[in-house]
């Protein structure tokens, strides 16, 4: 069967049993779009190419499976290099098609040529420039087997379009021997003695922590986990990237670690005689000053990756596997720690001493954020979704929504990428369709990408978005009120420009707003009643509210900053 | 931190840092940019690279390294190195445990005063005269990194010296390389 490359393309990625594509045509990539009108396959058509990367990642971080998007060359390509770089830091699996100039253009500055594999080079985990029609089928599968085995990541494929545009007789590689990868092998031997050096430290411990972190959910471990966990009595904290891989209603659960951790998760690490890392890679924001982290802790380091071990902290036991295969193991050579009860003793204290807290909102306003994210959370569906932007409304919904299940928590931990709340959450709806999905945003980062909402109006996407309004870029504000003197540097936004009700309106949307608890009530309920387009609230909140607990840049963990409430005890 | 014993016949001037990493990586284009990226990124330092097709394949090349080991753990460096999909094989070859050669190349302008000092600081360093002209010589030496290391030293005395190495290449000792060293990606 003869087909062109740009059918080769699309039918590769029908293969790979691609449902949705998320992406924005242009000249390059042209050839593409004309087969994908004949595709079962979905395409969702963005406003801004960076909306189409971070809709995949939503779309792969709610669902597991590879996100798809597909952009043209030049602009289109660097427009998705921040949805590249996010993906890379959060292990999140992508495939990204770009379209390339002609082959015989390349090197010529040709218009919208760029060199998008070498600008990716350093942000994807690989990257192919298609030299050949033939090619394109290897590049896909490899793709999808290199984006979603091992440490997931993102994956680029540049097709030129004469490449898409030239014929081939039509094949598709039927094993990972047809790949052509060499030096790819993303399944190691499970080092037994390692399992028994762990299992041996465990038996020590009087003070251990499973430190859980996003590798977890990346190897589906939620199951193992609880087993182990429940057998064990270990206590567990999830870090910004695990929330939601081990339930926030267990007992054992102390929340999350880190600059904006639970108090009780902090200290617990910090008091621990074991900290068992689970796919977590130890980063500042979690360790705060790296040679005051976890002083006593004798280190138990599980990753799929091997170049995590050792970069930060050193570990006593290093085991390469994923962490489902490692809990597995050590429930198999049953691995149980030293009576727990003085350490729950000690946790408890901690626990009942410096509980999440947030002061009560008054009856006429402004809101509390993080009254308004309970309150959501209060009334939304069993199995909601949650996306976040980044800033101070990602902490509090990180803090404060109560998450049961995996998949469920969509955000930007490593790179921090301000706007990624609303495409993101649309990406997830798509993924997820049975499920309400709520993007908790601030008003920082709504107005980064919030054109996206046309997409989801236009494509029949009802998500529904809260904006935090606090008039402020909020966290950089309470760093400028707690470490710059009060001395605010642009960081002014208004509450009331632009109007959000009236943006929300002019893409499709319902608008609403809330300025007291009444309101919020109301609207919030308003909005769980609306299913067929998407939903954006405008919630007022106080701008001098600031994320507690606190631990400043580079300052110990022991340095905690409790709520100002809590603070009269210590 | 140990100084290594010189070996019989051959002193190493490998300071002990330095690490030497054998890597098999896949003959494609861009596999060095993705190398030398990925050691710029992290802030890791080459001190010599050299690249040629390896053995009879034309489907692999053979990048030979000389690291830095103090401006990252070696681990590290392999461990970031491994993840390259282009990298098929890593062997990690401590310098006392690798027999290392350089090729030296230099063209010196030569006259009347000074080509007798000329031939006997060749003839001493065991280089060969490979080019001349009426005017000028051109040399080459190949040996240890310390033997380079000496005749471009020596070199120095004379004026006008035009002079090009090509950074080590190495193969483990014969009967010293442990099963340890071997850091097959499997």
């Amino acid at each position: 069967m003869q087909l062109t490359g740009a059918q080769a393309l699309i039918k590769s990625l029908e293969q790979q049993g691609v449902d949705t594509i998320f992406g924005l045509p242009g000249g390059a990539i042209l050839p593409v779009y004309d087969p994908l009108l004949d595709s079962s396959i979905r395409h969702i058509l963005v406003r801004h190419e960076q909306g189409a990367g971070h809709m995949a990642e939503g779309y792969a971080l709610a669902t597991g499976r590879a996100g798809v998007a597909m952009v043209t060359s030049g602009p289109g390509a660097t427009n998705i290099v921040t949805p590249i770089t996010n993906a890379h830091m959060d292990s999140t699996p992508l495939v990204v098609i770009t379209g390339q100039v002609a082959t015989s253009s390349i090197g010529l500055d040709a218009f919208q040529e760029c060199d998008i594999t070498g600008i990716t080079m350093g942000i994807t985990k690989h990257n192919f420039l298609v030299q050949s029609a033939h090619e394109l089928p290897r590049a896909v599968a490899a793709a999808f087997h290199l984006a979603t085995t091992g440490r997931p990541g993102p994956v680029l494929i540049d097709v030129p379009k004469d490449v898409a545009q030239s014929t081939m007789e039509w094949w598709y590689p039927t094993s990972v021997d047809e790949y052509d990868l060499p030096g790819y092998h993303p399944t190691v031997e499970l080092d037994e003695a390692a399992v028994a050096r762990c299992v041996a430290l465990i038996a020590q411990s009087e003070r251990p922590v499973l430190y859980v972190g996003g590798g977890a959910l990346k190897s589906r471990a939620s199951a193992e986990l609880l087993a182990f966990a429940d057998r064990t009595r270990i206590p567990v904290v999830t870090t910004l990237m695990a929330r939601g891989v081990f339930p926030d209603s267990h007992d054992q659960h102390l929340g999350m670690p880190g600059m904006h951790g639970v108090y009780a998760a902090v200290m617990a690490i910090q008091r621990s005689d074991l900290l068992i890392a689970l796919g977590a890679r130890f980063d500042d924001r979690v360790t705060g000053k790296i040679a005051a982290f976890a002083p006593e802790a004798k280190v138990i380091h599980v990753d799929i990756d091997r170049a995590e071990f050792g970069k930060i902290r050193r570990p006593d036991v290093a085991l390469q596997t994923d962490v489902a295969t490692a809990l597995r193991a050590w429930d198999a050579a049953g691995a149980a720690p030293r009576a727990l009860d003085g350490w729950w003793r000690e946790i408890g204290q901690w626990r009942s001493e410096y509980p999440l807290v947030y002061d009560e909102p008054e009856a006429n306003g402004p809101l509390r954020p993080q009254h308004v994210i309970e309150s959501i959370a209060r009334t939304a569906p069993p199995g909601t979704i949650v996306a976040s932007g980044v800033g101070q409304h990602q902490m509090w919904a990180a803090q404060h929504w109560k998450f049961e299940e995996p998949n469920s928590w969509v955000n930007s931990g490593g790179a921090g990428t301000m706007g990624f709340g609303v495409p993101a959450a649309i990406g997830a709806k798509v993924g997820r369709p049975d499920r309400t999905v709520w993007c908790i945003d601030g008003d920082g980062c709504f107005q980064m990408t919030a054109q996206e909402l046309v997409t989801a109006r236009s494509e029949g996407i009802p998500i529904k978005v809260a904006i935090l309004n606090n008039a402020y870029l909020g966290m950089v504000r309470q760093w400028q009120e707690m470490f710059y003197d009060e001395r605010y540097s642009e960081v002014y936004l208004s509450a009331d420009l632009p109007d959000y009700v009236k943006w929300a309106e002019a893409m499709g949307c319902v608008g609403l707003r809330a300025t007291n608890v009444k309101e919020m009530n109301d609207v919030i309920d308003e909005a769980h009643a609306i299913n067929d387009v998407p939903v954006v609230i405008d919630f007022r909140t106080d701008s001098s509210e600031k994320v507690f607990p606190m631990v400043a840049a580079g300052a110990s963990n022991d340095d905690i900053m409790v709520h100002p409430s809590q603070r009269g005890g210590r | 931190m140990n100084t290594p014993e010189p070996f019989a016949g051959e002193v190493t001037h490998s300071p002990v840092r330095h690490h030497i990493l054998s890597v098999l990586v896949e003959n494609k284009s861009g596999v060095l940019a993705r190398i030398a990226g990925m050691f710029a990124r992290r802030g890791f330092n080459i001190y010599s690279l050299a690249v040629a097709p390896a053995e009879s394949h034309a489907r692999f090349s053979r990048v030979t390294i000389v690291v830095d080991a103090e401006s990252a753990p070696l681990e590290q460096i392999v461990g970031q190195l491994d993840k390259l999909v282009n990298v098929v094989a890593i062997t990690d070859i401590a310098p006392r445990e690798a027999v290392e050669r350089e090729l030296l190349l230099a063209t010196i302008k030569t006259d009347v005063s000074n080509r007798t000092p000329l031939l006997d600081t060749l003839g001493g360093a065991g280089a060969a005269i490979v080019d001349v002209d009426p005017g000028a010589v051109t040399v080459m030496l190949a040996g240890t990194p310390a033997a380079c290391d000496a005749l471009e030293r020596d070199l120095e005395a004379f004026a006008d010296v035009e002079l090009h190495r090509t950074g080590r290449v190495a193969l483990p000792r014969l009967g010293r390389a442990t099963p340890a060293d071997e850091q097959q990606k499997d």
